[in-house]
This record gives C-alpha cells, structure tokens and sequence, in this order.
C-alpha cells in the first residue's frame, strides 16, 4: 500500500470513528434540537410579519372600495366611473387595481385590458398575475382584488399590485433559510471539533486498557493536566489501576509462598512414601496400599499444581516464552499425539490445515491448552465418533476448531464450562479435574485470543481464534531442553 | 558416580541421599546456597541437583556463577516454580534440566541418569544397536534378527530415544518433552499408547521382550 493510500486509510478510519463517537452523536442530536427551535422560532417570525402585511393590503382595499362604494350610492355608475379613472389618472404606476366590466366581463373601465381569469372565494377575493408590458421586458407579478357584482350585472373589481410584498415576503423567507443552514452547519462543525477533542481522551484511556489486557499492569492514563472531568476521571481510573497491580502482584506473592512452602513437604511427604514402598518390598500387602496412597497424593498435587498454574497464567505476564509460531506443525503434533488413543477407542481423528499459521505466542502453553481441548473431544465422544481438527489462517484470523459428533454441550452451560471444578454432568463421578478448559480459557486470554464453543449439531465445536502474524518477523526460537 | 545435592530442606535431603545411595547413587549435601557454591566449585562432581530458593544465595545466582567460571558439571534444577516463565529463566541461567516440585523419586532419578550418562559415547553415530534391534541413523532403517521393522517418523524418533538411553528408566515426561519436544501435562495417557504400538512392532513376533514397563516410573529398553 502506499503512504497516500495508508493516510487515506488513516482518515477514513479516523472519521468513521468520530462519525461512531457517542460524543458525536450527541452533537448531532443537539443540531437537531437547536434547527428546529430556531425553524420554529423563524417561522413564527416570518407568519407575523407577512400576516401584518398582507392585513395592511387588506386594509388598503377596503378603504378603497368603501370610498368607491360612497361615490356609487350617491352619484350612480357615472360617480363611480369618474373616481376611477380619476384614481387611475391620479397615480399611473401606483399598486392600485380597478376595474369596471359588464356582465359578460366585457371592461368598460379601469386599468386592466380584461377580466382577471379565476374564481373569486366566497368572500369575494381573488388572486391573479399582473402582466406589465415593459419598455424591454414583460414583468409578471401577483396581484389580489375583491369583486363585486353591481346593479345590472356590472362588475367591479378592486385590487393591489402586491409585487413589494411578495418580494419582501420572499426577502424573509430567504434570509431566514440561509439563518437556519448556518445554524445547523455551524452546530455540526462545532459537535465535529468537541467530539474529536473527547475522542482523542478517550482513545487515550482505550489504549491504556487495552496495553493493560495484554499483561502491562504499570501502564496509567496519561493526564492533560487541565484538571478537567476528563483528568479527573483518568485520575481515578489511574488510581483504581494502581490498586489492582498491588492486588495482582499480592495474588502472585502468596501463589508463589504457597508454591514453596507447600511444595516442599509435599515433595518430602512424596518421597517418603516413595522409600517405605520400596523398603516395603514388592508383594507385601502394604505396598499395595502405599502404592494407593502415592496415587491420591498425586491427584491431589496434580489438582494443586492446576490451580496455582491458572492463577499463575490468569495474573498475566507470563510470556516470557512468547515468540513468532507456525500453528499448523503444532496441531499437526497434537493430532499425531492423540491418534492412537482416539484409534483405541474406535474414534476417527482427522487433521484439515492452512498452509501456515504464524502467530505470537507460548507454544508449550498453547499445545497444552489445545491438547486439553482434544482430550476432552476424546473423553466425550463416544466410541466410533469422529474428531476433526482444523487450522484456518486469513489475513484477519487464525481460527484452530476442535470438533466432535459426541453428545455436546447445551447452549445454556456454555458460559459455565470455563468455571473452576465445573462438570457438565454434574457428577463428579468421570476422571478429570474439572480445571481443564479453565486452564484453557486462562491461556486464550493471555494470548489475547477468543474462544467461542459452538454446536456441531450434533457434538461441540470449540473454535480459538489468535490475531495472524506475518511469517516475516519469525526468529527461531531460542529455547527448550536439549539432551543428546 | 558422585553427585552435589544443594537443597535447604535438611529432610527431604536427607530422604534423596538415601533413596539415591539406594541406586547406586553417591551424594554429598550442602544445606545453603553459598556452602552449595564452595562445594560445588572445589570438588569434582558428576552432577549438581540445585534447589531454585536457598538461603544464602539464589540458586540460580550459583548457577550463574558456575557456568560464568566455565564449570560444565551437569545440573539439575529443582524448584518449587514450576511454570513456563520458571523454566525459561533456569535454563537460560545455564541448567541442564528443570524439575518442578513436588516430583517422584523415579522422575528424579531417571532425568539424573540421563544427565549423568550425558558426555559419555557422545561422538555421533549412524548406528545404534541394542542386542539384536539395530537402527541405522543415515537410512532411517530398523531391523531385529535382520528382519525389516517399518516405523513411522515419531516411533522412530521414540525408538532412537528409548535405544540411546538403553538400559536407563524414562519417564513419560522425558519422553514427551524429548521425542515431542512439548513441556505439557496430558490428562491421558497418550504416551503409553504410543509405546504400546512400538512395542507391537519391535516386541510381537521376537524373543526376548525389549522394551518393558517399570512401574510407577516409566520405560526400560533392556540393555542386555
């Protein structure tokens, strides 16, 4: 990929994270709010002034119509033609409409060349476009009368040009739009800024958690030194953090004292059962019940050693042997290892791999963890069953599936298999510890893996999956016993 | 055959002195780190077992100086930290072997004798031969009586092991960590399946049986 390409990748992810971001989010709600306050706070504006100006026209047309009205009822047609055309004559370009028709609206006066087309409301008000014939253009605009049928069926209609409200009512509307968009833009750009600003405290916080999971108990938030909420809440985090490294190094502590206060008179009860067998002699009936005793002891330090490996593993910070793995041999070698014994109990192991599967990891811990998983599909699954082993690699995971026909597990105990000392059939009655997949479990999440069981309808699946690492970076490994 | 025992518990010493005089085993004592140092530098000894945690000095720290003195006595590890990291870092001080407690006696013992015969016909050979079982290292071949023997890779691995330490009681646990070349606990017994199979092969249809089990300890390849 290319640095350009790379950036470009950068960004994108960059955005799609502040376009997730709560924070956004929160500011996108807030636009919201804020556009339609200000949309209803607008149009409240913009109905009141336009409403008092169409009023003013209103009024305007009914004095009109009242003075002509006054002239009708004491002069007659002839009165009433005269106001008009002496109105029209007293102002040639004002907004004032009038006109005097018969009743097939044939004008007989006024200036406006022919009845307006449309019906008038019940009320008697009309609207129409104004056609003005311009020295270079026409010009078109809207107009609104009221009309009235006279004795004789004349007509009369009187109105107002009402171009300048309509501009002015248009003026409004505009600059109230252009008011709303910069509202909401401004609003976004701001929520934009704010969220990238928590998103980068957060991402902060989210890193250190995340290095923390991976076993590097001394990392801490770093703080702006602002002392603002965020500081305070990585402070308290910090000092929350702090409390579980002592804790955890505690745990380690006494895991360790009891590791060695206990296991050196267990090592010296063992011996010492060791020698009476053998002072006992073969065949001596006691021998037999030392023999006994040996086996408890070792169930016993086998459960112990278990247990103390768990919290051991689960503490963190075990990698010191983690390197550069190819999966594929390491499963090749369980499969191999757990041939025979599936073989003998008429099980049929078959083994389906990728090429390779390099990941970083604890290649003892890791076989252990599988191999536990194996044996139990060994355990389970009945005779003549089917195990099948699997390694899948892709650029974004390597998944090892370990998958059985045997009864399974239900979907309810899913969740509880992973405890310390469960059983899935409640008895304690089969052979095992019940720390099997705790062990497993603990070493998935030292390795930062997942491990999810799934039904195989029938039987169990139980699939881990590690992040991928390139084949490139791989060193050979550097320890292990080696005897001639 | 002499051996350095350095472990501060004065019993269980006490108790691996007379289980190793019982084989065959001389061992001399030191009860703390730095006495287990002096002896260990001054007196020619066959192979050292060192406790990790002694008062005095470390054990490891005594390994350290060991090896940093150019002492090449063989050593074995025991220790109360049995876990991956433990194991890491004994070798790494320049241990032979690591042994975690609480161990069985016959674990002890074998991984001693493996290390106390380490050294001795170490020159590299192309054929091993234990009475009339041959194995030929260059043609990967296996005959008994001169008949052919096929084998798959791991059971000629676990042959070659078994043939290179004739005579000498393995446990299961070399067996894996040496012929596997994992350090993990099985909750079965996988490995006695495996070395029921050789036996099938090696044993069945030839007299005497080679290859016997020892009880509670582990394997046996009759030397003689």
């Amino acid at each position: 990929m290319t640095a350009a390409g790379r950036r470009a990748d950068d960004l994108r992810l960059r955005a799609t994270q502040v376009l997730r971001s709560s924070s956004f989010r929160l500011a996108i709600l807030y636009v919201l709010l804020l556009s339609v306050s200000a949309a209803i706070l607008l149009g409240f504006i913009y109905w009141s002034t336009a409403g008092f100006m169409d009023q003013q026209t209103n009024a305007t047309i009914a004095a009109e119509i009242q003075g002509l009205a006054e002239q009708y009822r004491q002069r007659g047609l002839p009165g009433l033609t005269n106001v008009i055309r002496e109105r029209i004559v007293r102002d040639p370009g004002g907004a004032g409409v009038y006109l005097l028709a018969d009743k097939d609206f044939k004008p007989l006066i006024g200036n406006l060349d022919r009845w307006p087309a449309g019906v008038p409301d019940a009320a008697g008000w009309i609207r129409f476009r104004l056609l003005e014939r311009g020295p270079r253009h026409n010009d078109d605009h809207a107009a609104r009368a009221q009309v009235f049928t006279l004795r004789g069926d004349l007509r009369l209609l009187v109105g107002r040009d009402v171009r300048d409200l309509e501009a002015t009512r248009k003026l409004i509307l505009e600059a109230l739009t252009w008011g709303l968009a910069l509202t909401a833009a401004l609003a976004l750009l701001g929520g934009w800024v704010m969220s990238h600003r928590v998103l980068r405290r957060l991402e902060a916080i989210n890193q250190t958690s995340r290095d923390i999971m991976e076993g590097d108990l001394s990392r801490r938030i770093p703080l702006a030194g602002s002392g603002d909420d965020f500081d305070q809440l990585a402070a308290g985090l910090n000092h929350m953090l702090a409390r579980i490294e002592t804790l955890i190094a505690g745990v380690r502590q006494v895991s360790d004292n009891i590791a060695h206060d206990l296991r050196t008179p267990l090592t010296r009860l063992r011996t010492k059962l060791e020698l009476l067998r053998t002072d006992l002699g073969e065949g001596h009936p006691a021998a037999a019940a030392a023999e006994d005793i040996i086996a408890d002891a070792d169930e016993l330090l086998g459960t112990f050693n278990a247990l103390l490996r768990i919290a051991r593993i689960e503490s963190g910070g075990q990698r010191a042997a983690f390197a550069p793995l190819d999966l594929v041999p390491l499963v090749a070698d369980l499969a191999e290892l757990y041939e025979p014994v599936a073989a003998e109990r008429g099980q049929q192991l078959t083994l389906d791999t990728a090429d390779a599967a390099w990941v970083i990891g604890d290649r003892d811990l890791l076989f252990q963890a599988l191999g536990n998983l194996v044996d139990n599909a060994v355990k389970y699954t009945p005779e003549g069953g089917l195990i099948a082993l699997s390694v899948t690699a892709a650029e974004q995971a390597v998944v090892i599936a370990v998958a059985d026909n045997g009864p399974g597990i239900p979907a309810a105990l899913h969740g509880e298999v992973f405890r310390r000392f469960f059983r899935a059939d409640g008895s304690r009655s089969t052979p095992g510890s019940g720390l099997g997949l705790s062990l497993v479990r603990a070493v998935v999440e030292l390795h930062g893996a997942a491990i999810a069981l799934l039904d195989n309808r029938p039987g169990l699946r139980v699939q881990v999956q590690l992040a991928p690492t390139t084949a490139a970076n791989k060193e050979p490994p550097t320890l292990g016993l080696t005897h001639p | 055959m002499r051996v350095l025992l350095i472990e501060d518990d004065r019993q269980l010493a006490d108790y691996l002195r007379k289980a190793l005089g019982e084989v065959g085993i001389l061992t001399d004592h030191a009860a703390d780190g730095r006495d287990g140092l002096l002896q260990a530098a001054g007196g020619v000894y066959d192979a050292l077992i060192l406790d990790r945690m002694l008062p005095g000095l470390d054990g490891l720290a005594i390994l350290r100086t060991l090896r940093a003195a150019g002492n090449r006595t063989p050593v074995l590890v025991l220790s109360a930290l049995g876990e991956v990291d433990d194991r890491v870092e004994g070798l790494r001080a320049g241990g032979d072997d690591y042994l975690v407690k609480p161990f069985a006696f016959s674990e002890l013992h074998a991984r001693l004798e493996a290390l106390l015969r380490r050294g001795q016909a170490d020159a590299p050979q192309t054929r091993l031969r234990v009475l009339d079982l041959e194995m030929d290292l260059l043609k990967r071949e296996v005959t008994r009586a001169g008949r052919p023997i096929q084998l798959q890779p791991r059971e000629f691995r676990l042959l070659e092991y078994l043939m290179r330490h004739a005579g000498q009681v393995v446990t299961r646990t070399m067996l894996l960590e040496q012929v596997w070349d994992y350090h993990f606990d099985p909750q079965t017994n996988i490995i006695d399946v495996h070395v029921s199979r050789l036996r099938g092969k090696i044993d069945k249809d030839f007299d005497p049986p080679l290859l016997q089990t020892v009880r509670g300890a582990g394997y046996l390849l009759r030397a003689q």
